[in-house]
């Protein structure tokens, strides 16, 4: 029925409707499709691996899979402490820049200044590599007299680069969408600028900050070439934040190094599958929580609209 | 030095299909063009590659395609019957020749150069000599100061290459475990281990805490080369051509070619002129040592 009010007639359009319907949908499950195949794929792959192993060897804290040490704590820890650190530096001055483009900087410098943050957002991470090996790692090692630089803490750093593109990108968009009558109100009430953009401003936007802030990290937990570039890739099981300032090797290095000659079908081979697996639900569970953070946000806005 | 060597692979992929284009008009005038299929050790990759090069423009009949994957990939395919020329940085294991056998293929030896593993330092680093025994020390973690071999106070920082490398393996199995079998001891956890030569190259340059091992090829001016003694009391010595080709170099491995069976044919007079000594020019061109004559 409505379709036909939509087009006019029937015969108006050279293609029926409901193939265009189908088409659409198609596309959409496709997306669901892909990632249930690609999630059988890697369960199937990895699944050998155990059986192959034993779980105290998966738990150890040693990684040389040529020797069959297949201990993936370290790779786990690796990753986990590079993507803490680099959200540590990309959450404030992500969301810092973006409430300066969006309420304080004049209109002419965040037309200048956005697109430049979008630029750096599709540097080639491979690029940013080179630099952190030839000049950010050497200068961290002179200025905190750390045995080397290639550590931990230049993969955050480097990372928390990445990743700061997307938090500004995503989190401006959320502070340009809160309504100028926000704001409005609250500098009629005699708040200040700032007291309005923390107590006003930014509440209002906060499911997209969120949002922000996990793309960021999602953007951070799976960049592979930065981090191998520069973290060292010693499997070393970090133990609290002071292992930021040692060599560490992640998850996604990892793979990378090694999925290229490993024989196929191996015991290594499977394992490394096993690794992927642990990287999607990783990043699962950082999307899960994204989504359950804005739902909960958008709930009791609802309340108090309502 | 993947990418370099990936790409170097493309184009030569690229020129061979440009040549098999004239190939067919070659064989209209009676003249059978030849393929050589020829894989393995990323080590060698380089050298097969020049190798290849330069025999197409003595024998343009003969083509020759050169892929790495490293050893094991090169010997397996060996046995699998799809490759004439398997390239290996390492001998060929007990099980890889009984699994060969068992496929009816023999796998035939030659050795067609020598590979120096120089250890090398920064160049502030004070240290000129190590034993072979103070090496395999620093590298399984038992000494941890740059004073416990007679240098300044600093941390050791170890650089290897990945475990996927056949150096890392030949390094493990030669040098940390002094060539003793039954040795269990492995690389000191907080190794670095770096992706490319040039990732330890960077970091030698600009950490005087570093000490590192590659091939004595990839060595430049900006990195010293430590003298190496085999055993505590006896001489140190440098790598060069001279010192591998007599034995004195302690760190030095042999690189070799495996065939299915005795070569016959192309195959053969290939071989034959990778042993002569132009093609072995092009050893020393690219940092190996030439087999002596």
């Amino acid at each position: 029925m409505r379709s036909d009010q939509i087009t006019g007639n029937k015969t108006g359009s050279p293609i029926p409707e409901y193939l265009i319907t189908a088409l659409i949908k198609a596309a959409g499950y496709s997306a669901i499709l892909f990632v249930g195949m690609i999630f059988l794929f890697l369960l199937l792959e990895s699944f050998p691996a155990l059986k192959e192993v034993e779980f105290s060897n998966l738990l150890s804290s040693r990684w040389y899979p040529i020797e069959d040490h297949f201990g993936v704590m370290p790779l786990i820890g690796g990753s986990l402490i590079i993507t803490i650190g680099a959200t540590l530096i990309a959450v404030p001055f992500g969301v810092g820049t973006a409430i300066f483009l969006s309420e304080i900087a004049p209109r002419w410098l965040r037309e200048t200044l956005k697109p430049l943050v979008e630029v750096l957002g599709g540097l080639p991470s491979v690029v940013l590599g080179f630099l952190g090996m030839l000049i950010l790692s050497p200068y961290l090692r002179i200025w905190l007299d750390i045995p080397t630089g290639l550590s931990a803490f230049a993969g955050a750093i480097l990372l928390g680069g990445i990743a700061i593109p997307t938090v500004v990108s995503v989190a401006e968009d959320a502070l340009d969408a809160v309504p100028k009558s926000y704001r409005d109100a609250s500098l009629a009430i005699g708040a200040t600028e700032w007291q309005t953009i923390w107590r006003v401003t930014l509440p209002a936007a906060r499911s997209g900050v969120v949002t922000a802030v996990m793309l960021g990290i999602g953007r951070a937990i799976g960049e592979t070439m930065t981090v191998m570039m520069v973290t060292g890739n010693a499997p070393i099981l970090p133990t609290g934040l002071k292992d930021l300032f040692s060599p560490v090797r992640t998850m996604t290095a990892t793979i990378a190094a090694e999925m290229g000659e490993v024989a196929n079908s191996s015991t290594h081979y499977h394992v490394l599958f096993l690794i992927g697996i642990i990287l999607f639900l990783i990043s699962l569970v950082v999307n899960a929580t994204a989504s359950a953070v804005v739902f909960r946000q958008k709930k009791s806005q609802e309340r108090i609209l309502s | 030095m993947q990418y370099i060597k990936r790409l170097l692979f493309l184009s030569l992929i690229i020129f061979l299909a440009g040549c098999s284009g004239r190939g067919n008009s070659a064989q209209d005038s009676s003249h059978q063009i030849e393929v050589i299929e020829n894989k393995g050790s990323d080590t060698i990759v380089n050298l097969a590659l020049a190798w290849a090069e330069g025999y197409q423009v003595i024998e343009p009949t003969v083509q020759l395609s050169v892929t790495g994957g490293g050893s094991g990939t090169g010997i397996a395919a060996l046995i699998n019957g799809t490759v004439d020329i398997a390239n290996a940085s390492r001998k060929i294991k007990a099980e890889e020749r009984e699994a060969a056998l068992e496929n009816g293929s023999d796998p035939v030896e030659f050795v067609i150069a020598r590979d120096a593993i120089a250890i090398i330092v920064n160049l502030d680093n004070p240290i000129e000599h190590l034993t072979l025994q103070q090496i395999s020390s620093i590298y399984s973690g038992a000494i941890n100061n740059w004073n416990e071999v007679g240098g300044e106070d600093r941390p050791i920082v170890r650089l290897s290459r990945e475990t996927n490398s056949g150096t890392h393996v030949y390094f493990l199995e030669e040098v940390i475990r002094l060539g003793d079998k039954d040795n269990q001891t492995l690389f000191a956890q907080n190794t670095l281990l770096l992706p490319s030569s040039e990732g330890i190259g960077a970091e030698i340059r600009q950490n005087p805490n570093a000490i590192g091992y590659d091939g004595l090829g990839y060595v430049t001016d900006e990195m010293k080369i430590i003298g190496v003694a085999p055993a505590a009391g006896e001489s140190y010595i440098f790598p060069s051509a001279k010192t591998v080709n007599s034995g004195q170099y302690p760190i030095a491995r042999d690189l070799y070619m495996y065939t299915n069976g005795e070569p016959e044919g192309v195959i053969k007079e290939y071989l034959n002129w990778i042993l002569s000594s132009e093609a072995q020019e092009t050893v020393t061109e690219l940092g190996f040592v030439p087999i002596a004559k």
